[in-house]
């Protein structure tokens, strides 16, 4: 039944949608126009080394990091609970937990704007216990409760599935030998979800660090992040060369990202290309 | 697996042969691409235009005119009619990007007031039919600002930290700053403009957004004490939270004018144009007018109009409101110079 043939269309869709736009990209970064028509420079590359755009990317990496360190710190015992004896029968838990993500995550993001808003729902709860009001909508917090709500099923799926299919008379043969859960825990359930973990992580980092639009609807504009840098360049300010400059910026530090990842999942669970 | 491919090919040339039939059984109906911005408009309008002259229209919207520009100029959209302001209007005549208009298809434009035609923008009146205008103002909750407000100053005022919100437009923000410090918003002198980028940079912290359309929602529901906004969403805001208010502050502000516009490569000009006139027809200048809150400069239709919002100065502002005011040029040789201190305004921290 392996015929390659059936790979021809993929393949075509591959060149059209990714390859090709790569190229497109490579080609703004590395040109400009002028009237004597396209030249090579590097001006793009070097423009974003300006300390107001470098601080820009550096934000955007270090709310991307701690958005995964909190999704993985909440992600690891959920998963590690829907995996446990007690719900592993029953499904239930989890189709609960993959449900919201049937909606579209921009309803859901628009949903925590009112949450958040002045006078909105948590707002009218702290008056209610007469605490004072807080600002919550459009500030880093919102941009990273909203990153962790949208990204946290990415975190929680790969370990959950890395959790079930794992040997469990391996478990037994460590409880048999009087091995405490914590000890189970830290020697064979940690390292052997390692896989599932850096998936994980690759999962949520990745659109975390280029999202536009939650940094945009929660951050209310003022705290742009790099997505919103490229936004802007393509759509507002119609400089395509550095827009696609900061692109490949990004796209290359992602791909080192993922190279390093590489480097710790042997298994291939999926998210590296190294 | 090679009978499945077989029917599957087969099925497949038969749907395409039914798609080509289909196409040649009923007249194709004309189409016209119209693209305004969000909330610009009174829906049924269109479906009244499509019924009557047997016209599909494709309604798609912006929220700025520099997103509209790109769109137009990167070449991907094929649009008939847009709806841009002054300044873009400018700039897409110097760059051919539009039709000349025949005025004899467009008999209502003989209901456009006289003060609207000739401006800067379009000298000559061959390009453009205004569709409404208005000014930039300050929007302000009258419980949360017990001080008078009649200047740009106040959104510097430390007092109303994280309760103004601006507006996500790099004219309109920087005109602002312009105003603020005494320039003109035309200025080509790049030290003002430098001025300006430090006064926004300042100001950000004090700014709780910078936003679109949503500042009516956010401004209606209390969300903060002032607001940059244009008049038409000074009107239906004001309609729906009495606590607020307008006011056009004293070192001047933007006067502008959005009209309708024929783009270069339109396949159908002609029902392009019995658009634009069926848009300046009296009636449906004044539901439009009606249904958004902005200001028509159809005589014919502010006769229909509320005295109430006539007697406005939100709306209809006095000629002493307007003193100060400018209308936006296109700036074509220094635009870039906006773009790059919007860029930095906005990356600033």
């Amino acid at each position: 039944m392996r015929r390659t043939c059936y790979a021809y269309p993929y393949l075509v869709w591959m060149a059209i949608f990714i390859v090709v736009p790569l190229f497109l990209l490579l080609f703004y970064t590395f040109t400009v126009t002028t009237h004597e028509g396209i030249r090579l420079t590097l001006e793009h590359i070097k423009r974003i080394w300006e300390p107001l755009y470098l601080m820009v990317l550096l934000r955007s990496i270090l709310l991307a990091l701690i958005c995964t360190v909190v999704c993985l710190l909440i992600g690891y015992p959920v998963a590690l609970i829907l995996s446990g004896k007690e719900y592993s029968q029953n499904k239930v838990l989890a189709l609960l937990f993959v449900i919201p993500m049937w909606i579209n995550f921009l309803v859901r993001t628009y949903a925590w704007m009112s949450l958040l808003g002045r006078n909105g729902l948590i707002d009218m709860v702290m008056e209610f216990l007469h605490l004072p009001s807080v600002q919550l909508l459009y500030t880093d917090h919102a941009v990273v409760l909203g990153m962790v709500y949208n990204f946290l099923p990415f975190m929680v799926l790969p370990i959950y599935s890395v959790l079930t299919k794992m040997d469990k008379s391996i478990i037994e043969a460590a409880q048999d030998l009087g091995a405490d859960y914590i000890t189970v825990l830290k020697r064979i359930i940690i390292p052997l979800s390692l896989p599932g973990v850096i998936s994980g992580i690759t999962m949520v980092f990745m659109p975390a660090v280029t999202t536009f639009i939650i940094s945009r609807l929660l951050g209310g504009g003022q705290y742009i992040l790099i997505g919103n840098l490229i936004e802007q360049q393509f759509i507002v300010v119609g400089d395509w060369h550095f827009g696609s400059a900061i692109s490949f910026v990004l796209t290359v530090i992602i791909l080192i990202t993922m190279g390093i990842m590489r480097k710790y999942d042997k298994e291939y669970e999926g998210g590296a290309i190294w | 697996m090679k009978k499945v491919f077989r029917v599957f090919g087969l099925l497949l040339s038969v749907m395409t042969l039914v798609g080509i039939l289909a196409g040649c059984g009923s007249a194709p109906k004309a189409q016209l691409k119209v693209y305004n911005w969000g909330d610009y408009i009174d829906e049924s309008v269109i479906d009244e235009f499509e019924k009557k002259y047997n016209i599909d229209v494709i309604y798609d919207t912006f929220a700025t005119n520099e997103e509209m520009y790109v769109k137009i100029k990167g070449g991907g959209a094929d649009y008939d009619v847009a709806f841009p302001s002054d300044y873009m209007i400018e700039r897409m005549i110097k760059e051919g990007m539009l039709e000349k208009i025949d005025f004899n298809n467009v008999p209502n434009y003989k209901y456009i007031d006289e003060r609207f035609k000739n401006l800067p923008y379009d000298p000559n009146n061959e390009y453009s039919v205004p569709y409404m205008w208005g000014t930039v103002g300050i929007l302000y909750n009258k419980k949360m600002v017990d001080e008078p407000v009649d200047s740009w100053k106040i959104l510097w005022d430390e007092k109303y930290k994280k309760q103004i919100f601006m507006l996500d437009s790099s004219r309109d923000s920087i005109g602002v700053a312009l105003k603020m410090l005494g320039y003109s918003l035309n200025t080509r002198n790049m030290d003002e403009l430098e001025q300006a980028k430090e006064a926004l940079i300042k100001q950000k912290p004090l700014v709780l957004s910078y936003v679109g359309d949503e500042v009516k929602d956010a401004m209606i529901s209390g969300q903060a004490a002032l607001a940059v906004v244009w008049s038409g969403d000074a009107i239906y805001t004001k309609r729906e939270n009495p606590d607020l208010d307008y006011v056009i502050p004293k070192e001047g502000s933007n006067m502008w004018v959005d009209a309708m516009v024929i783009l270069k490569g339109t396949k159908n000009k002609k029902a392009a144009e019995q658009f634009i006139n069926f848009m300046c027809e009296p009636e449906i200048a004044f539901r439009n007018t009606d249904y958004i809150g902005y200001s028509t400069p159809n005589t014919e239709a502010r006769k229909m109009l509320d005295p109430e919002i006539l007697n406005d100065r939100t709306a209809y502002p006095t000629d002493e409101d307007l003193k100060n005011c400018e209308v936006f040029e296109a700036l074509s040789d220094v635009i870039k110079e906006y773009d790059r201190v919007w860029t930095e305004v906005k990356a600033a921290r």
